[in-house]
């Protein structure tokens, strides 16, 4: 069974429709990478697999691991293994990122049947997990995401995304306005993740994260729809030549 | 003086109601104790008890208190040392009032402090008593200042020597029992800190029974040079309770005042939170929060006066409403033509949980001095909806995510306050009411 099953899906914001019918099928230890030019619905892609109330299902299916993912609300999916790492994180001041962490985790235990943690054990994991952004534990104290920089934000995604170990996870423009060495320390984090149970999902415009996070699949969305998939040699030819070439093409050429 | 302390004469509802209270309260103590507590009696009968008309009492209707005829408490119901170590927020010295009188057998006042009932203090020829007793929450300031030196019954009294330190806070238990039905309860607490010296006031007000009663509260506090005072107030009476309290702190050069205030309790709640900063180098920080829920009104008044150059002032007030709930918040800050270089900045938040809920909320900064920094803002929204999808994506959904939000929101306040343990057990206090405002 696929881990992740897309069907024909439509979808609309405010009644306008975004998505126009895609379908796609990841399987457990892949990483696509969904490329397409500004407004081709890549992000709502990534919204609506991970339950953003603001858009509307209007047909089609998206099933984890044969479960109807689109019958579950934001919460249900990220304890079915679902994780978005967001492209502006929200920042929650109050809230330290230590605590959050904690609850995430814990809460995601709770709903698979697992013990929770106590401050105490969950230290030791934390430990570990910051290893995977390179960070020590100060960044724990501060309140998740408050006046935190472009860069720090996209680190404490990753970081999140160690912690609830997402059986799939979408990461969503997490290349956009980082640095060159942020972007490495990122990329080499979500690099770590990969593993054989865990499939990845980069959304992204540019090419220049797929130098760093090689992915076994490209797609190409615009319009709405998938217009072109391929290798990872797709990439590099998007680099070379744009968009345009394949934003013409007609309706209904998606592999 | 400056001349913003006087307030409108309110246009009277009923004064008649209290002029009995008044009259006995007049009947013992010291002459000058009589004399100020007819002239408080006089002024109250002058303005009686606001109506909505008065500017002051636009959104808070108190007329109803002037329209009751409130009565002495009768003989109060027993309180046991279980019930007082149950209310407890810190483990220092203690002093409980039951019905608006003390009680030694349940207080705990060690010889080592300065502290005693008010009563004690007046009888014993307290000298600070008679310099400070209604001379710093003025008559004139509110109908209800004038209304609680005509009637209180007793309180408690603290001096902090000059260059000493209170160890522990000193905790005031303001408890009313099923005798408070129907009554007047007019407890008053006057804190003095010599030069330099340091300490903390901890004052709950607390229903043991769900009664109908007025709760009529003054806290006086004279804060000499370069003191250091934290005032915590926590009112938690009982839902059908009335409860209008009034602070004021009077402070000389390069004191420090902080106070936090909890507002959860009451049918309908005010607070006149008052500050003079009457010296150089003042420092006066105000921060509080009110939960609010069912049809509960809490209605906050505060009035930081500058009357002196270069003195700070900070003032973060965060409120959390739920159903028909309303909220009041009004934020004067006066700054005189030579209180130059004045810092003021005043913040009032709002948090509603139902379209039912309101708020109204008013900054007032009356700014006579040019050199000066004075900024002040006020919001009332709702849960933002991009954090908590943001925590549904973490696992994080439902009632509990409602439930960090909320808290994020309400921590930044319970954060400054200074002593662990009774940040603690206010954070217990908050925790389990905002449990119960989400149903």
């Amino acid at each position: 069974m696929a881990l992740l099953q897309i069907t024909n899906l439509h979808a609309s914001v405010d009644e306008k429709e975004i998505l126009k019918g895609i379908s796609l099928t990841v399987n457990a230890g892949e990483v696509h990478a969904i490329m397409g030019p500004n407004g081709s619905g890549k992000s709502t892609l990534a919204q609506v697999l991970s339950g953003h109330p603001a858009y509307d299902v209007t047909s089609g299916t998206a099933t984890l691991e044969g479960e109807d993912l689109l019958d579950m609300e934001a919460e249900e999916r990220a304890w079915a293994g679902v994780f978005l790492a967001f492209q502006y994180p929200v920042e929650i001041p109050g809230v330290t990122n230590a605590y959050f962490l904690r609850m995430a985790f814990n809460e995601v235990r709770k709903a698979r049947g697992l013990d929770e943690l106590d401050p105490m054990d969950f230290l030791d994991l934390l430990e570990e997990k910051l290893k995977v952004v390179e960070w020590g534990p100060e960044i724990m104290e501060r309140a998740v995401n408050f006046g935190f920089s472009g860069g720090e934000k996209k680190r404490n995604e990753i970081l999140q995304m160690a912690v609830l170990e997402p059986k799939l996870a979408i990461l969503d423009e997490t290349d956009s306005g980082l640095d060159i060495d942020a972007l490495r320390i990122v990329a080499d984090g979500v690099n770590k993740l990969r593993s054989p149970e865990r499939a990845i999902i980069l959304v992204t415009h540019y090419q220049r994260l797929l130098d760093y996070i090689v992915p076994d699949f490209v797609h190409v969305l615009a319009g709405g729809k998938i217009v072109k998939s391929g290798g990872k040699e797709l990439a590099h030819e998007l680099e070379a030549k744009g968009y345009e070439w394949l934003t013409g093409m007609p309706e209904g050429a998606a592999v | 003086m400056s001349s913003t302390t006087s307030v409108t004469p309110s246009i009277s509802v009923g004064a008649s109601a209290f002029a009995a209270l008044a009259e006995t309260a007049a009947t013992s103590g010291p002459a000058w104790l009589v004399a100020r507590r007819r002239a408080a009696a006089a002024r109250f009968a002058e303005v009686g008890v606001p109506s909505s008309r008065d500017e002051e009492w636009r959104f808070t209707p108190v007329a109803a208190i002037g329209t009751t005829a409130w009565t002495a408490p009768a003989a109060s119901a027993p309180v046991t040392a279980a019930d007082v170590a149950a209310l407890r927020l810190a483990d220092g010295p203690l002093a409980v009032l039951v019905d608006g009188v003390y009680v030694p057998a349940l207080s705990n006042l060690p010889a080592s402090i300065q502290a005693s009932s008010l009563q004690a203090a007046i009888a014993a020829g307290d000298a600070a008593v008679e310099t400070h007793l209604g001379m710093i929450a003025l008559p004139t300031a509110t109908p209800f200042s004038a209304l609680s030196l005509a009637t209180f019954t007793d309180g408690v009294v603290l001096h902090l020597a000059a260059g000493t330190e209170l160890a522990a806070p000193l905790e005031i238990l303001h408890l009313t029992t099923t005798s408070a039905e129907g009554a007047l309860v007019a407890p008053r607490v006057l804190v003095t800190a010599g030069k330099a010296a340091r300490g903390a006031v901890v004052e709950q007000f607390v229903s043991l029974a769900d009664t109908v009663h007025l709760s009529n509260t003054v806290t006086e506090l004279v804060l000499g040079e370069a003191s250091w005072v934290e005032h915590i107030r926590v009112q938690r009476e009982g839902a059908r309770a009335w409860h209008v309290g009034y602070t004021h702190a009077h402070q000389a050069r390069a004191s420090h005042y902080r106070s936090f205030a909890l507002s959860i309790g009451g049918k309908l709640s005010r607070h006149n939170l008052h500050a003079r900063l009457a010296g150089e180098q003042v420092e006066t920080l105000m921060y509080g929060l009110y939960l609010t829920q069912h049809e509960q009104l809490a209605d906050t008044h505060s009035a930081i006066f500058h009357d002196e150059p270069n003195c700070n002032s900070w003032e973060v007030y965060k409120g959390v409403l739920a159903d028909k709930s309303r909220a009041v918040f009004n934020g004067k800050v006066f700054v005189e033509p030579i209180a130059q270089k004045t810092d003021a900045k005043q913040t009032n938040r709002n948090l509603l949980l139902s379209d039912e809920a309101k708020v109204d909320t008013k900054p007032q900064l009356e700014i006579f001095a040019d050199d000066v920094k004075c900024t002040h803002g006020a919001t009332v929204g709702r849960l933002n909806e991009q954090q908590r999808y943001y925590l549904q994506t973490r696992g994080i959904g439902g009632r509990t995510a409602q439930e960090l939000l909320i808290w994020a929101f309400a921590a930044e306040v319970l954060t400054e306050v200074m002593i662990p343990a009774v940040r603690n057990g206010i954070e217990r206090i908050v925790r389990d009411r905002l449990e119960a405002m989400l149903g």
